[in-house]
């Protein structure tokens, strides 16, 4: 179907439809001086006028003159909580008097949830959470179910952040895939396309005008645009030059800036470690097994009988950005980082992966 | 991911006065029934109320009574699990990961290296390799301690010692009166085995520093690398390749391994941090 136009006024139309057919909308709001997604009660909810400025270690909201609901880049959680939650019950262990012992899996009833304003970076960064979770032999049952409830609507990124480098690593800042409906907002509304079967019968019930040249010229100007970005990584294909790095002095310079917070794991889209733990309840008789998001920046993350494989913050490091932009290549044959920037701005002293990678690889790397 | 199956404590021995076995038999007769797993492969341990913990198979895997896993009490878990006794109750996941090469290395010499606690996951292909002695060829098995005191099953090396066809070669780092064979780490051990290099398939487990010392030894007396399989530790807590902490490169060592054939975890091995 050829893109359609929808001005701001309608969009409420956008939402009313998709309640009626069940879905609850996840959209981007402003809340504590940051956008975060939240259920989308009313479109005047949405963050109309608001801008924000990043740097490193820096995340500032900005008002602007316009009404536009998209024009920023993003905040700190992409999808990564809605398919894979930060903390989550794995099963329950039961014990009766006798000190047998009962397991049950949890029963997940979930609702059907549309995400509105999801980036190109986001669903780079879900695509590599699914080969992570979804590989044949070792389904996430978890993850699965939580992925198959959402419907994915999109909006290209107009306006990247100083922290954003999605077009060196190639996932942004268009979409060109794995979205339900695209939007590209402009000063007066949105135009829009589908990208499956379910987002093509939305489109077709929703009161659309046919999109003009002036705003198909507009549209292509401001994609172009925001592929100007400040930063970038050396290569989409760091391993070799990671690994043949590994007694580089930076590894050592690093560590002495980084606080090993796990910021930066938590806010990156594709960092898939966690950790299991028990919550026995008082009564004595039930106990519950949960898993929490995990950070490699811990010492717990490598111990093992006794021993901290990694102890010191330099060798932290190095495992995250070896992994990352190394042997990610070997698990799941690209780079785990698709550029969105957010471990740059929210790292409490601003540590800025493009410039360690740099550092240690050098500029120019094939 | 799977829930664990209840399993029920049928022996718990002490080999050591830190080190013991739990020999389990599942609650359901149906996945004892069913239940398969390979020399080399672990289960994870459920403690009820306390947590889970990745420990190696011991028991033969034609011995479909009884699921042994012997346990070293060091940590939260482990000293939870040394408490129990016969009759009280666990949950089990698992088989997981790749085991030792039991097929490729019919009619092939075995060589077994270890050191410090490392036997138990290698005890059980000593075991599957007595048990189908015609299979193989010569078994050397090699083990290293730290102090004499430490060598548990040392009745076991014993009798495996006076066995035709088997030579057992074992050092300590720290011997003692009664301690009747080499002083010195495992490297030591290389002058009095009589290895078959073209004709061997080593399997090792233990401290990577052991691991790392054994292999220039292997390598003069002509043993390919692609022959030498090692068995990683690292921790494990989902034990499907997911929740991440096993990583080493791009392996995820619950999963690829934890036995590896030495090209594919050589880069990294003995790598401080990795």
């Amino acid at each position: 179907m050829s893109p359609r136009f929808l001005p701001h006024a309608r969009l409420a139309t956008l939402l009313e439809h998709l309640h009626e057919r069940g879905f609850m909308t996840l959209a981007p709001q402003l809340l504590d001086d940051a956008i975060l997604y939240r259920p989308l009660t009313s479109v005047d909810n949405l963050p109309h006028g608001v801008g924000v400025e990043q740097q490193p270690g820096s995340y500032r909201i900005l008002h602007r003159d316009d009404q536009r609901c998209f024009a920023w880049a993003n905040g700190p959680q992409a999808l990564k909580p809605l398919t894979f939650s930060p903390e989550e019950i794995l099963w329950q262990a039961r014990r009766d008097a006798q000190g047998a012992i009962v397991f049950d899996a949890p029963s997940t009833k979930l609702k059907a949830t549309a995400v509105l304003g999801v980036r190109s970076c986001d669903i780079a960064a879900l695509k590599l959470q699914e080969a992570h979770f979804l590989d044949g032999v070792t389904r996430d049952s978890s993850f699965a179910a939580q992925r198959d409830s959402l419907l994915i609507i999109a909006v290209n990124c107009s306006h990247p952040a100083a922290t954003c480098f999605c077009a060196s690593t190639g996932d942004g800042p268009s979409c060109s895939s794995g979205y339900d409906l695209l939007f590209d907002e402009l000063d007066e509304g949105f135009v829009i396309q589908s990208g499956s079967e379910m987002g093509a019968s939305i489109l077709a019930e929703l009161p659309l005008a046919s999109v003009t040249d002036t705003q198909l010229n507009a549209v292509e100007l401001q994609q172009r645009a925001a592929t100007l970005q400040q930063r970038h990584l050396p290569s989409r294909n760091l391993r070799d030059a990671l690994f043949a790095s590994l007694d580089h002095p930076r590894w050592q310079s690093v560590a002495e800036r980084c606080l090993a917070c796990g910021n930066c794991t938590s806010v990156c889209p594709t960092c898939f470690c966690h950790s299991e733990h028990d919550e026995p309840a008082l009564s004595g008789e039930v106990s519950t097994h949960l898993r929490h998001w995990g950070s490699c920046f811990t010492a717990d993350h490598s111990y093992i009988h006794g021993v901290v494989i990694r102890a010191s913050i330099a060798e932290r490091y190095r495992q995250w950005l070896t992994h990352k932009l190394g042997s990610w290549h070997d698990q799941y044959g690209r780079s785990g980082c698709v550029g969105c920037g957010r471990c740059i701005a929210w790292c409490p002293v601003g540590i800025d992966i493009t410039e360690e990678a740099t550092a240690i690889c050098g500029e120019g790397v094939s | 991911m799977s829930v664990p199956h209840e399993a029920e404590i049928v022996e718990r021995i002490q080999e050591t006065p830190s080190i013991f076995t739990l020999r389990l038999r599942f609650t359901d007769p149906e996945i004892q029934r069913t239940y398969r797993f390979a020399p080399g492969q672990f289960n994870m341990l459920y403690l009820y109320g306390i947590g889970e913990i990745p420990i190696s198979i011991v028991s033969d895997p034609r011995d479909d009574q009884l699921l042994d896993h012997t346990i070293r009490n060091v940590g939260r878990v482990t000293s939870g699990f040394a408490q129990l006794k016969a009759g009280d109750r666990i949950g089990v996941r698992g088989p997981f990961g790749r085991g030792w090469p039991m097929q490729q290395a019919e009619g092939k010499d075995v060589v077994v290296i270890t050191g410090g606690l490392g036997c138990a996951p290698v005890v059980s292909v000593i075991h599957y390799v007595l048990r189908r002695r015609a299979q193989f060829g010569r078994l050397t098995i090699m083990q290293g301690v730290k102090h004499a005191d430490d060598l548990i099953w040392r009745e076991q090396y014993e009798a495996w010692s006076r066995l035709p066809d088997t030579q057992v070669l074992l050092a300590a780092s720290q011997g003692g009166p009664l301690w009747p064979w080499r002083v010195g780490k495992v490297p030591v051990l290389f002058d009095e085995a009589q290895l078959n290099g073209n004709e061997s398939t080593v399997m090792m487990c233990g401290p990577e520093g052991m691991m790392c010392a054994s292999i220039p030894e292997l390598r003069k007396r002509g043993v390919a690398d692609e022959n030498i399989w090692l068995s990683m530790e690292r921790n494990m807590q989902c034990g499907v390749g997911k929740c991440g902490h096993c990583q080493h490169g791009g392996h995820f060592v619950c999963k690829n391994g934890p036995v590896f054939p030495l090209p594919e975890v050589a880069p990294l091995l003995g790598i401080r941090g990795f």
